[in-house]
Formats: structure tokens, C-alpha cells, sequence
């Protein structure tokens, strides 16, 4: 049994956490992401959970954070500037494998830029955006039934990989209004436990320790500094950093395989979209108006980590074209995998591609 | 030793300086947990930067030693999602009053239920001795060489303004005062805020003329004032000495409180 509705993308998201078990969060008001705030408020004290506002977004994610270390699946939303805050915590998450989920609802950059319209300006921010070296998941919806499903998936894959994973979404994902089919339940995830006699950072062959949260009787130290597998610091050796840093991002990377989500149309294809997120809408569209098995499309719903092995599907392409809501920033995994022209095809300014527009792209660069 | 079960042996030696105030400060937390009958497993201890932020990793119970500034954000998303846990922070000057300081009075003002216990050596002692917000007028510090001019924050006070339901301040000559005041502030629901003045002869005293940690002690001692010696003056209409500062228990009210146990 499932329930058809039609509702919003921000409020789908927050339906897809409810139905995780989502029972935290954290946030600030911020457009174009505030609703999912809203939802959880309204929602989350009839679900037993805890909605808490924060004083900014820096103390969002770190109570989020804290609410994670009790084992509960903890969430917060924000946009660009919100998310500039969230850096340094973000980090702090990374380094100390807290399992959380972090939804961005792009809006344009930089500083307060455009809040009520949509970019794609910080996907390598999301990648790369706090100090050090880390890796993350990043999904990236592009419906409203989309902003539900991934956001249940993000979960699962922050408490199997204990790692902070996002919802890179924006304002029109956001904001626009779809049927979406709510399921009476999902599938969730369960966490790997830390096994008696292991150390609370001790890792097994997948790179990921188990999990102890608070009130296990573990007395588990989390610290952001480098530490070893007992999570005591250990901060000048060497050899202890490399260990740890080395096996936080392999532990992610190592999986690309497991964890890419993407959909392939025309893999004969000679000229292929990539995409990502709403301008994806845009290339189906034209698809459709145009049918041509000459064209193909790489839809990615998992960026981070990037699965350039998803390239390959395409065996006969001479040419990749990249539209992004930003000035380029996925484009340039693109082109680090292949040595085929890979085209940019950038537009900020808050509107999707229209379909004019990449038929044009087609024509050129066909 | 006071409460020999909660530390981790496995973690010593400690990093604190010869003389330090810090390890007064967490015998006398432990003290309080003692008396509180606390069960190791239901309490856990958080802290941000600093060196008061590294007490949590020699205590043996869960702990989050976490950001800069953000340790009572931490705790109060650890505080809300489980309520059956006691928490307790450890922060100092810096931490709490500088890059922490919109935590701190959003922290007071919900009344998180939760124990906060700042070490306020009145330096950023890790790296190296800078002046904080509570560096007092004229101390001399690697960033105030000709003596700090800013005005320093009363955070005591601070508490009080923003909310706490219990708020005392001692210093680390009173250790039986502040045992019975930390126990005070985990007795009442609400926030708790204790604030030690405490000694940093290292990157404090060797520049103010207090090189000796009991030349240190004996300063705060003696500029210490007791609140209800404080008031009198004040209602007799004599002076209060400008450097002085009160001790004791400044508020314990019951105004309605946040992820109190149910």
C-alpha cells in the first residue's frame, strides 16, 4: 500500500526523512529551504522526534551532530550561506564518521546572491568545502518523487558508510509541485554495531568502524583531532594521520561502484548529455521533441562520490555536453575522465536551460 | 584520588602545564558526579578547543570533544535527543565568550538542562597565551604586549542576563565551594553555569607578574568577593573595590527549562 499525493519538493524531502526514521533536526531559516524546516516542525514532535531552531547554522549541524552520537538519524536543511557556516562542522563530521544528513537547496552564489532562484553553484563546495582531506555521498534528485526516494537513500548511506552524505537539490526541485507516491514504509538500513572486543575506530575490511553510540556502555572519546582507533588523539605521528585520513576517503571512494546511481538513454550514442539535478528535465524534454538515437543522456543521481566508470557506458561518444546550472563545476570530473571534447554548456542567473538551448548546443557541437 | 573509575588511565599523562588550575577544576566536577551517584554510561561530556576542551578525553565515559566555540550546540543536540543523559560541558574563556558567545546565550535562554563548567584563566592558553574577551584591562598577553585595552566580559553575569536557571562563580583556591556548586547546578533542571577563575601560570603569569602558581592563587583569592559581602556594601552605600570580583551562587531560579528528564 502507498499513498499518491501531490505535494512539493521541500515538503517530499522532509516526508522522504519522516519515513527514514529521521527523529532530529537542526536548522535555521534559510529560502529557499526553509518549508523542510517547516515540515519537520509540524511533523517530527507527533513523530516523537525533536525539531530544534538554532541560533545559526554552525550550531545546526552541530546539533545535529550531537543528536547523531545518541544514534538517532539526524538531518538539517539549508541553502548557500547557510552552507557556507556548515563547513567547519561539516569536517568535524567527516573526521569523527557521525552518520548525518545535510540538504542543500541551491539558490545563486555567491554571498546572499539570488535566494529565491535556483544553481548548481555549490557542488565542488560540497565536495571540497571544509579544510583537509575527506570524502562524502552527494545525491542529486531531480523530481519531487526524487527529493523522497533520495532522501531515504542518503540516509542509508550515511549510517552504512558513517559518513555526513548530502541532498544537493536547489530552489526549483525545491519548489516545484509533482505527484509523488509515498510508500507505507521504506527500506532502511541497519547500522553495523561495534563488534565486542573492537576498538571504537577499528575498521574492517570496508573501511567503516561500527558504530557505538552514546549510553552503549562504551565510553567512546570522539574527537576531531587526528586519533587512532581507540579515538584518542594522536596528532603528530605520521603515520597515524595517513592511516586514518587515508582510510576515511578510501572507505567512500573504494565504493563508487556500490554507491553510483545513474540512468543511461542511447549508450550507441555519438553525442551525450550529461547531467544532474533539474537541467536533466530539460534534456528529456528535448529527447522527446527530437527523438535520435544519436543523442544520449548520463543522468546522475550520485555525483559524489563521481562515477566515472558511468562514462564508459557510452563506448561510441565523440562528444559530452555538460549543462549545469553554474559557471562549471561537475563538468570538470567530466573532463578529467575522458579525452573526448567535453562542452560546458553553463547558465546561471536562475532559470533552467530551455530546451531551445541545448537543441542548439546539439547543433554546434554535434 | 577523587573518583578513580571515571578517568582513563590509558590516556595519561595529561597535557596540562606544571601549576595548571585545569585539573583542580575536573576533580571537582567529579567530585560533584560522585555525589550525584552519576552512572558512567548515562553521562557524557563534551567540550569545544582549548585547553579546558581536552578534560572530556581523560574522562572515561562517552565524550565529544568538538569545534571551536560550538561545544554547547553539540550538547544540546545531545541533550535534546536524549534527555535520560546527563551532560556536561567543559569550555574556557575563549571557547565560551569569544568564538562561542551567540551559543552561550542561546544555550542560557533555552535553559538546556545541562552542566556547564568554564575555566576561565583569562588567556587563550593552547596557543601560547593571546588575550581573550576576559583578559582584564592592562594584563599583558602575546597580543596586548602594552597591556589589553578592551574591556573584559563578566560571564557569570552574562549567564544570569541570558537566562540560566543556576549560575556561580569560583575560583580554584575554593575547591569545597566549587564541588558544592557544581552538584548545586546538576541538582537544578535548567542550565547550569559555573565559572572558575582559574590560574594559567604559563602563558598568564609569567607576563603578570604572578610567575608562581601560588602567587597566582593568592590573587584570586584575594580579589575574590564574596556576593553577599558584595551586596552589603552596595546597600550600605560603600564602595566595592574596582578589582575585585564576586564569587558565590548568583541565581537559582526555576524558570521552565528544556530536555529535562521526563
Amino acid at each position: 500500500m502507498s499513498r499518491v499525493e501531490f505535494m512539493q519538493g521541500n515538503a517530499a524531502c522532509a516526508e522522504g526523512a519522516l519515513a527514514a526514521g529521521c527523529r532530529f533536526f537542526g536548522g535555521y531559516p534559510i529560502t529557499p529551504s526553509t518549508e523542510i524546516a517547516e515540515t519537520m516542525a509540524r511533523r517530527l514532535p507527533k513523530a516523537g522526534g525533536v525539531f530544534i531552531s538554532m541560533e545559526d547554522e554552525l550550531a545546526s549541524i552541530a546539533a545535529v551532530i550531537g543528536a547523531a552520537w545518541t544514534g538517532v538519524r539526524a538531518m538539517t536543511a539549508t541553502s548557500g550561506p547557510g552552507f557556507s557556516l556548515m563547513m567547519e562542522n561539516i569536517g568535524y563530521a567527516a573526521m569523527t564518521e557521525t552518520p548525518c544528513v545535510i540538504v542543500n537547496v541551491q539558490r545563486g552564489g555567491p554571498s546572499t546572491g539570488q535566494p529565491t532562484r535556483a544553481a548548481q553553484g555549490d557542488m565542488l563546495q560540497c565536495r571540497f568545502g571544509s579544510h583537509g582531506d575527506y570524502s562524502i555521498i552527494a545525491l542529486t534528485p531531480n523530481s519531487v518523487q526524487e527529493m523522497f526516494d533520495l532522501t531515504v537513500k542518503a540516509f542509508n548511506l550515511a549510517d552504512r558508510f558513517r559518513v555526513p552524505t548530502f541532498l544537493m537539490t536547489d530552489e526549483i526541485v525545491g519548489h516545484m509541485r509533482e505527484r509523488v507516491t509515498i510508500p507505507d514504509s521504506v527500506e532502511v538500513t541497519p547500522r553495523h554495531p561495534l563488534a565486542e572486543g573492537s576498538l571504537p575506530f577499528e575498521a574492517g575490511d570496508d573501511g567503516v568502524p561500527g558504530f557505538a553510540p552514546f549510553g552503549s556502555g562504551r565510553s567512546v572519546h570522539v574527537t576531531g583531532l587526528t586519533h587512532d582507533e581507540r579515538g584518542y588523539p594522536d596528532t603528530t605521528d605520521p603515520a597515524a594521520h595517513d592511516r586514518l585520513v587515508q582510510r576515511l576517503v578510501a572507505k567512500v571512494e573504494s565504493a563508487r561502484r556500490d554507491i553510483a546511481d545513474y540512468e543511461v538513454v542511447n549508450p550507441d550514442a555519438r553525442t551525450v548529455f550529461v547531467t544532474y539535478g533539474p537541467p536533466s528535465r530539460t534534456v528529456e524534454q528535448v529527447m522527446r521533441d527530437h527523438p535520435d538515437e544519436s543523442v544520449g543522456h548520463l543522468r546522475l543521481r550520485v555525483v559524489w562520490p563521481f562515477p566515472e566508470f558511468a562514462l564508459e557506458e557510452f563506448p561510441n561518444a565523440k562528444t559530452f555536453l555538460v549543462p549545469e546550472l553554474n559557471m562549471g563545476q561537475m563538468v570538470r570530473e567530466v573532463q578529467r575522465h575522458v579525452d573526448r571534447p567535453v562542452v560546458l554548456i553553463p547558465k546561471i542567473g536562475g532559470e533552467l536551460h530551455t530546451p531551445a538551448e541545448l537543441v542548439r548546443a546539439l547543433e554546434v557541437h554535434r | 584520588m577523587i573518583a578513580p573509575d571515571w578517568f582513563r588511565e590509558d590516556r595519561l599523562p595529561h597535557i596540562y602545564c606544571t601549576g595548571c588550575g585545569n585539573g583542580t577544576v575536573i576533580n571537582c566536577t567529579l567530585a560533584a558526579v560522585e555525589e550525584m551517584g552519576w552512572k558512567r554510561d548515562e553521562t557524557v561530556f563534551v567540550s569545544g578547543i582549548g585547553c579546558s576542551s581536552r578534560a572530556p578525553g581523560y574522562i572515561l565515559t562517552d565524550s565529544l570533544h568538538t569545534t571551536h566555540g560550538r561545544a554547547l550546540a553539540f550538547a544540546t543536540g545531545v541533550k535534546m535527543a536524549r534527555p535520560d543523559f546527563n551532560v556536561v560541558v567543559f569550555t574556557g574563556d575563549g571557547d565560551l565568550a569569544a568564538i562561542g558567545g551567540n551559543h552561550f546565550i542561546h544555550a542560557c535562554r533555552r535553559n538546556v538542562d545541562m552542566t556547564v563548567v568554564c575555566m576561565n584563566n583569562h588567556i587563550y592558553g593552547m596557543t601560547g597565551g593571546q588575550g581573550s574577551p576576559t583578559t582584564p584591562p592592562g594584563a599583558i598577553s602575546t597580543t596586548t604586549p602594552y597591556g589589553a585595552s578592551e574591556p573584559a566580559f563578566d560571564l557569570a553575569e552574562l549567564a544570569v542576563a541570558a537566562g540560566a536557571n543556576y549560575v556561580a562563580r569560583w575560583t580554584s583556591y575554593h575547591v569545597k565551594e566549587l564541588t558544592k556548586a557544581v552538584a548545586a547546578g546538576m541538582q537544578t533542571p535548567g542550565l547550569a553555569f559555573i565559572e572558575v577563575r582559574t590560574q594559567c601560570p604559563t602563558n598568564y603569569g609569567r607576563h603578570n607578574k604572578l610567575r608562581s602558581v601560588p602567587a597566582m592563587i593568592e590573587h584570586l583569592r584575594s580579589h575574590a568577593m564574596l556576593v553577599e559581602k558584595r551586596d552589603r556594601l552596595v546597600r550600605e552605600g560603600r564602595p566595592v573595590p574596582e578589582d575585585t570580583f564576586t564569587v558565590g551562587e548568583l541565581v537559582r531560579r526555576n524558570r521552565p527549562a528544556m530536555g529535562v528528564r521526563r
